[in-house]
């Protein structure tokens, strides 16, 4: 793991006692955080709200008590409802995000632009530490990176990753990495 | 504003020079002699090296607060020319409104006292009639009202100012960039880093944030107060005479680094030097952080005995971390090779300025 400054830090969703509601977007097996999370505390599971990327049909996981819930097949439409959650809650609301390092590099960006931020967010990473990059040269973004370097998927320059975040784009910087030597590229190695 | 600026109008002072294609930009002997030559001893390591942003002596790079130079009309147009074809490179978020107003004040009010030749600012109230004779430009606005100007008072004031410019809000005992216009850089985004703090913005240095120099920069910039600006010295090199080296165009610009030659390092390789200043901003509580680059190739360089010899011996002995991180490598031999036939050994004054 980098120990670059910009890399955001991931924690334990805690979702705290004096919270007045809850909302949670959690993509996939994230949502074995939130059960864990919650602790079956069903005083706060009647009070949360719940997003879930999940296939359709798939049902209701266990151990979520009174909570809310909302699946969605794709990471696009679980984060629009998320924003329409977001733009709805009410004062004291406490935001609980859980997912792949992709997922919460975008989710953490829709909940930090609503002005959540601080004890108002918990996030847990799940899953795949695979990054979101976005290529400098033609902006396009690029989700569940793994390998460096790379071939942009959308201009097609070969890409080093930086160690360098922003969380307002929610995604790494991918650079050129064959600019002085066109066609050599470095081993490829896992991010 | 017009792209193509009509240099038969411009008062002859300023040069009629290009910062890409066939780089045709030059520095006159006066502009040699005043160069803001970065090193005060023959070798070189981080430092916060600040300074009060006093008058220095007359004629140099430092005697006024916003330093308007030969250059001025061509870097202009250069600026033009990257926003035309990039406009995330001016960005302001919603917030920092009221701090651009205090940039443009600050500007237009140093540039009219110090250049009354060229700028003229007349006030009455609200009502401000700003002239800029070197571009042509005459504009009566009204001072807080965006509506009356044809860009927003960053952008229109930046387009009219030679350097870089960043807002930097303060909260949480931090400083946010979140605003800026940005076509002059060495190798970093803003599109990027809007909105980050100081920690991350400077995240890919190396070795400065295990020297602590960040956190007492930080500590340092938190307390700035209105009416004492501050400044520093930062450098690099940079092949061509090309002012947007940024990260968006590298994978164009980047093999320029691999061209260079015994026969043309005296006129490919620059030392590009920025002279960063601060200034708190009296509405806003902002932060105003300059970068002006200047740049000198080699050739017009070793025309200083000292700074020849000097600039040898500093790449010589820099670390070969920084040396990669400044993006020297392919470079960096034939560059000292160059420098050594223009040092002879013997040693060097203190402080900045020629012999």
């Amino acid at each position: 793991m980098s120990e670059i400054k910009s890399r955001p830090i991931w924690g334990k969703l805690e979702p705290a006692e004096q919270a007045a509601a809850h909302l949670v977007c959690a993509e996939g097996r994230g949502i074995e955080a939130v059960r864990a999370g919650f602790g079956g505390r069903d005083g706060l599971l009647a009070q949360a709200t719940i997003v879930h990327m999940a296939p359709i049909g798939a049902g209701k996981p266990e151990g979520l008590g009174g909570a809310a819930y909302h699946p969605h097949p794709s990471r696009a439409t679980a984060l629009t409802a998320f924003r329409g959650h977001l733009a709805r809650a009410k004062m004291g609301t406490q935001v609980h995000l859980a997912g792949s390092e992709a997922f919460l590099n975008e989710a953490t960006t829709v909940a930090s632009a609503c002005g959540v931020v601080g004890d108002g967010l918990t996030t847990e990473l799940c899953g795949p530490a695979t990054r979101r990059v976005q290529c400098v040269h033609c902006k396009g973004m690029m989700d569940e990176v793994a390998v460096s370097p790379l071939a942009c998927s959308h201009c097609g320059v070969n890409l080093t990753v930086r160690d360098h975040y922003s969380r307002r784009l929610g995604a790494f910087m991918g650079v050129c990495v064959d600019a002085e030597a066109p066609g050599v590229l470095p081993a490829a190695s896992r991010l | 504003m017009s792209l193509a600026f009509d240099f038969s109008q411009t008062p002859s002072f300023f040069r009629d020079e290009t910062f890409r294609g066939d780089f045709t930009f030059e520095n006159s002997p006066e502009a040699i002699h005043r160069f803001p030559f970065p090193f005060d001893r023959d070798q070189y390591m981080y430092a916060v090296n600040i300074e009060q942003h006093m008058p220095g002596p007359p004629k140099s790079a430092t005697v006024f607060p916003i330093d308007i130079d030969e250059h001025y009309v061509a870097e202009m147009a250069d600026r033009a020319k990257v926003l035309a074809d990039d406009p995330l490179r001016c960005q302001s978020l919603p917030h920092m409104i009221t701090a651009e107003w205090d940039l443009l004040e600050l500007l237009m009010t140093s540039m009219a006292r110090d250049y009354p030749e060229w700028f003229s600012l007349e006030r009455d109230g609200a009502r401000w009639h700003w002239i800029n004779r070197p571009l042509g430009i005459d504009q009566r606005f009204t001072f807080g009202d965006a509506a009356t100007l044809p860009h927003g008072p960053m952008e229109y004031i930046t387009r009219q100012c030679q350097g870089d410019f960043c807002l930097l809000d303060q909260r949480d005992d931090n400083l946010w960039l979140d605003a800026g216009i940005v076509t002059s850089q060495a190798d970093w985004s803003l599109d990027f880093d809007l909105g980050m703090n100081f920690i991350e913005w400077h995240g890919p240095v190396p070795r400065a944030h295990d020297m602590g120099i960040f956190d007492r920069a930080l500590k340092f910039l938190l307390n700035l107060q209105i009416g004492r600006p501050i400044r520093r010295l930062n450098w690099t090199m940079t092949i061509n005479p090309r002012l947007d080296t940024s990260p968006e165009n590298y994978h164009r610009w980047g093999i320029d680094r691999t061209t260079v030659t015994p026969e043309n390092v005296g006129d490919k390789v620059h030392l590009r030097v920025e002279l960063q200043a601060l200034w708190r901003l009296p509405r806003s509580n902002a932060i105003v952080f300059s970068i002006r680059c200047y740049l000198i190739k080699m050739r017009e360089l070793v025309s200083v005995p000292k700074w020849g010899r000097r600039l040898h011996r500093v790449l010589r002995d820099l670390p070969d971390d920084l040396a990669d991180y400044k993006g020297m490598t392919h470079y960096r031999a034939t560059t000292l090779d160059y420098l050594s036939r223009h040092d002879d050994g013997a040693p060097t004054s203190p402080g900045f300025f020629p012999d």
